[in-house]
């Protein structure tokens, strides 16, 4: 087997693991909101069992899947072989090991602090090192994406950069801006402070550094899936790109605005002064916007392939789509539910109103439409497509294949609703139980619970068959006699060559002048105030 | 760089909706003076209970109004009841000495991250009478689902 399949299939099996265990946390959690009384039901192993859903399916599912992707996205969309594949190895063994020791340190109970890990909640240090060491790894990926570009453009000077790898470029770029924040955060504030090194730890820098990152993590997520909507769904729809051009901008308009909206997470918090909140509010909105493109673009796209199935009339190309593809029916659903999810996303990001939903169930139901079904839903999509081409086998037990996007999509509704609704009538997120001691508002909330927790088993169901087709192919799919191609779209007017768009370097200074103008200021005045810092417990 | 007609017309007004949406949160923020609480005040954690700012906890009268120092700490509000005049303006001053806190009066628009180092401050009028929840909604360990209070909006 070729360095490209093994890497891929090595992502993708810790990708694939992660999500499994997750997902047995998540239903035990749904059971839990509705007050269901389970055996060894406590509110510890509930608080545990949300830091290892959050971490694991946040954190390393992504993180592991979009690894694998962009192998096969630099192997194909590029057509040379990923260089350096011992850094490559490397970086995956590292992510690896620093998985196993966040997860060890999670499921043993010493690590109980949310995915979000807002100190001064103190965990043991090899959660906070093994966080290091997945990043560590990532940033190792990043460097063999952009090694195998170099040495691609060296060899096509004049040549437009594939669409699929452009932006697996904007997704590395994202990422590696971002992830010195986090990685600032963990590696000189919380390892020497778990430590016992340092005494105390400033909350507000640390949740200021966490924030810089954790929102543009959310289009590291986003951005493979672009991809395959981009690149690879028009071709294996049958149709073809509706514009390349825009394609691109909107990659090299997720390099530039990702960043510089993390306020928007923070817009209660204490420390930082309202004018910075109310800059980034509005560039959270201007990043709405190549979402808002994308959807004109994608949808005429699968109208393009609609039509060439031989659809007529304003709407009869829906219908020739081709509706028994779980890869199809993946991705259609995940756009679908994506514009929900960017509805409350701006409801989000509206400053001072952000007010009525933060903390409240609302969010948990706004991200699991968006990294949790837009992203997941189309990588469990791009896995049906993905691994008949990387294995040579066909898709073992296909009608589950099918099966599952309909009950993910099904069950997320009813979770998600129900967690909309019960957060705009105010209920906490993250709690164990929401019965606030018989208070009256609290009430109100109980049958909606019930929904969530509907919703959660459907998804449970739905996660457990996507883990049986994925082990079912690998271990005992069929063999083809030869794999399948690895095809991108062809778009209606491919560039003739090299444009302004795919100068990524020249971005991304642009992106880091819009980070110094949306940080520099709001880290200064939060450096310059006598700040005490916390010492921290761990109360779990 | 050519684009087609009916993208171009979606491009725009998509654009224009989002422009609309940034000027209607300006408008709110300038002429309703609506904006997130964001005070900037630091305070000693560890000695915040005996600090003359949070020494006296619990609502004291002011001339349009009340002002309301609590303290919020593992696993409680204190005070953990907090009785304020309907119609008047109440401002809430919080700080925490321990974990990262949520101070959200469900029902209403005050809602705050309370921060060890930090004070809080956050300013809205109630106008209907009754008890209001408030709940703890930052994750503060075991315990955090216990950490709860009660607003009591009392009729002129």
């Amino acid at each position: 087997m070729n360095t490209w399949r093994r890497l891929a299939l090595a992502n993708f099996g810790v990708a694939t693991g992660a999500f499994g265990i997750a997902a047995l946390m998540a239903v035990m959690q749904a059971l839990s909101r509705a007050d269901l009384h389970l055996p060894a039901r406590t509110a510890s192993l509930y608080y545990m069992s949300v830091t290892a859903h959050g971490v694991l399916m946040a954190l390393v599912f992504t993180t592991f899947f979009i690894m694998g992707f962009g192998y096969v996205v630099a192997r194909h969309a590029l057509d040379r072989e990923v260089v350096a594949p011992g850094l490559a190895w490397g970086s995956f063994w590292v992510a690896s090991a620093g998985t196993l020791a966040a997860a060890a340190a999670i499921l043993s109970g010493k690590a109980s602090v949310l995915y979000t890990f807002y100190p001064p909640l103190k965990a043991h240090p090899a959660f906070y090192i093994g966080a290091a060491l997945l990043i560590v790894g990532s940033w190792g990926w990043s460097a063999v994406m952009l090694l195998s570009y170099r040495a691609w453009r060296r060899e096509q000077p004049e040549a437009a950069t594939p669409l699929a790898m452009h932006g697996m470029l904007a997704t590395v770029i994202v990422w590696l801006l971002c992830s010195v924040g986090v990685a600032v955060e963990v590696v000189v504030m919380l390892i020497p402070w778990s430590l016992g090194l340092v005494d105390r730890v400033d909350p507000v820098l640390a949740r200021t550094l966490f924030w810089y990152f954790g929102h543009p993590l959310v289009y590291f997520w986003l951005l493979p899936a672009y991809v395959a909507w981009y690149a690879i769904i028009p071709r294996a729809t049958g149709g073809r790109l509706f514009s390349d051009r825009l394609g691109r901008m909107v990659f090299v308009l997720f390099i530039l605005l990702s960043t510089p909206v993390g306020f928007h997470h923070q817009f209660l918090d204490p420390g930082i002064r309202a004018g910075w909140k109310y800059l980034h509010s509005i560039l959270t909105f201007a990043i709405l916007w190549p979402s808002l493109v994308t959807a004109f673009t994608v949808i005429a796209s699968l109208e393009i392939a609609g039509r060439m199935r031989g659809g007529r009339g304003l709407f009869g190309w829906v219908r020739t789509l081709p509706w028994g593809e779980p890869f199809f029916t993946s991705v259609i659903l995940a756009m679908l539910t994506f514009t929900l999810g960017g509805l409350g996303g701006a409801i989000n990001a509206s400053y001072a109103m952000n007010a009525m939903i933060h903390n409240t169930a609302w969010v948990q139901g706004h991200f699991h439409l968006t990294v949790g079904t837009a992203f997941a839903l189309t990588a469990m999509g791009l896995s049906y497509w993905l691994l008949p081409r990387i294995t040579g086998k066909a898709l073992r037990f296909e009608a589950f294949a099918q099966v599952q996007p309909w009950l993910w999509f099904g069950g997320m509704m009813l979770f998600s609703i129900a967690n909309h609704v019960t957060g705009l009538m105010g209920m906490p997120r993250r709690v164990y139980e929401a019965g606030y001691m018989g208070a009256e508002a609290a009430k109100a909330w109980a049958p909606w619970t019930a929904v969530s927790a509907t919703g959660g088993v459907v998804l449970f169901i739905s996660a457990m068959f996507y883990v049986l087709v994925v082990v079912g192919t690998v271990l005992w799919g069929r063999k083809l006699d030869a794999a399948p191609a690895i095809e991108f779209a062809v778009a209606l007017d491919p560039p003739a060559s090299r444009t302004i768009w795919d100068r990524v370097g020249l971005w991304t200074v642009l992106a880091v002048v819009l980070i110094l103008v949306a940080y520099a200021v709001p880290l200064y005045q939060l450096l310059s105030l006598e700040r005490f810092g916390a010492p921290g417990m761990s109360p779990f | 760089m050519k684009i087609h007609i009916y993208e171009k017309a979606w491009m725009v007004g998509s654009l224009g909706v989002l422009v609309a949406f940034a000027a209607a949160i300006l408008g709110s923020a300038v002429a309703q003076g609506l904006h997130p609480p964001s005070h900037v005040e630091t305070i000693d954690p560890t000695t915040a209970g005996s600090d003359p700012r949070f020494s006296a906890t619990g609502v004291h009268q002011t001339t349009d109004g009340a002002e309301v120092i609590v303290l919020a700490q593992v696993w409680a509000f204190i005070p953990a009841e907090i009785r304020v005049p309907a119609g008047k303006k109440i401002t809430f001053r919080l700080t925490s000495p321990d974990l990262v806190h949520g101070f959200q009066v469900v029902g209403t628009n005050v809602n705050v991250m309370v921060v060890p180092g930090y004070v809080s401050q956050v300013t809205s009028t109630f106008e209907r009478p009754g008890e209001y929840l408030i709940a703890c909604n930052e994750y503060c360990g075991v315990g955090h689902h216990m950490m709860a209070g009660k607003l009591i909006v009392e009729a002129p």
